[in-house]
């Protein structure tokens, strides 16, 4: 198993924007194996596009399984991805292995309707939301040469109401709201 | 060898503060490191982390003419700094209710209590004279986790604040 490099901001190639995948032959296969080798050893392990280890062309992995309690579809390889539909947005806090040591505020659609090939070119529909949603479109981005710094929205200054967790009750008697289940 | 320095500067809000303080440590060989700069009740407030190979006394006299200038209030410590050691919050607290004496003390004693590390803390007074508000956000480390601080947060409010609006969510970091 061999780890790829991962390209980091602010290297020029970042903003390449990747080609469509045409052949799904045995040289792909063996690269998905190393991109999801070098996903899982990063800080995060979500989710990894081609072009942050330097090849230019439209393949995604994503699996965020790993985050509690939220709807997802477990390990996807997402070839030649397109978004068809949007709904809603939500503010959200990310990272990204290709940019070190910060992390900032993005506006990101809730929900959306993927279309995507897999790693035999058979085409697939995804419906997602959350947390899977955010992190496709994050990743999408990188096959357009875009970085989520490219869409910051300010940490002090809220423009959009968050998601709210726990309001806390303001009567003693009440007991407190509970989670929102996500 | 270059020094970390922490660069206090209060005064008068005033067009082109930024520019005039950040161009003379620039020409005088400064590299800026992380900086918080707001306007606050009028007057301009800036902190900056500065690297300089010079000391305390050569520092401060790049920056006497601007200072003179704009009439700023110049405070420089030497400090041990470091880059790239940002920690992310995993929780966000937004407190708002009538303006009064001790919300801060108060909220910021019962969350240290309950473990909160605070990273990030903005407030402000809005409304106006007669009927003043204040607002406050916090986001920080729930090192002993966030139902603590949840906890925290409603006995204040059920002994104390009953009219105070408290919200609390994590923030999730998503790295991809
Ligand atoms: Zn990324």
């Amino acid at each position: 198993m061999s780890l790829l490099e991962i390209l980091t901001y602010p290297d020029p190639r970042l903003k390449t924007i990747s080609a469509p995948v045409t052949e799904f032959d045995a040289k792909l296969q063996a690269f998905l194996i190393d991109l999801e080798n070098t996903m899982r050893a990063g800080p995060g392990g979500v989710g990894i596009a081609a072009p942050q280890v330097g090849c230019f062309q439209r393949i995604v992995l994503l699996d965020v399984s790993s985050k509690p309690k939220i709807k997802h579809h477990g390990n996807l390889v997402l070839i030649n991805p397109e978004i068809t539909q949007w709904e809603g947005f939500e503010i959200g806090r990310e990272g990204c292995m290709s940019v070190p040591d910060y992390t900032g505020n993005v506006i990101r659609a809730q929900y959306l309707h993927l279309m995507a090939q897999d790693q035999h070119g058979i085409q697939h529909e995804y419906d997602m939301e959350g947390f899977e949603a955010r992190a496709i479109q994050h990743e999408l981005d990188h096959l357009d040469g875009l970085l989520f710094i490219d869409r910051l929205v300010s940490r002090r200054h809220d423009l959009f109401r968050r998601k709210v967790y726990v309001s806390i009750q303001t009567q003693p008697h009440l007991s407190s709201e509970k989670a929102i289940d996500r | 060898m270059s020094q970390w320095y922490m660069l206090t500067l209060v005064g008068k809000d005033q067009l082109g503060i930024v520019a005039k303080v950040t161009t003379a440590l620039y020409k005088g060989g400064c590299n800026l490191g992380e900086a918080s700069m707001l306007r606050l009740g009028g007057n301009f407030t800036i902190m900056l982390m500065v690297s300089y190979e010079g000391d305390n006394k050569q520092l401060y006299d790049l920056l006497k003419e601007v200072v003179r200038e704009l009439n700023l209030h110049l405070h420089i410590d030497v400090i041990e700094g470091h880059l790239h050691q940002h920690r992310d919050p995993e929780v966000r607290i937004t407190v708002h209710g009538a303006d009064r004496a001790g919300i801060v003390a108060q909220v910021t004693s019962v969350l240290t209590e309950a473990g909160l590390n605070i990273l990030d803390l903005e407030s402000d007074v809005g409304g106006n004279t007669n009927n003043p508000f204040y607002i406050m956000h916090i986001e920080g480390i729930a090192t002993q986790g966030i139902a603590q601080l949840s906890q925290a947060l409603q006995q204040l409010l059920a002994t104390q604040h009953p009219d105070l609006k408290v919200q609390l969510e994590p923030i999730e970091t998503l790295v991809m």
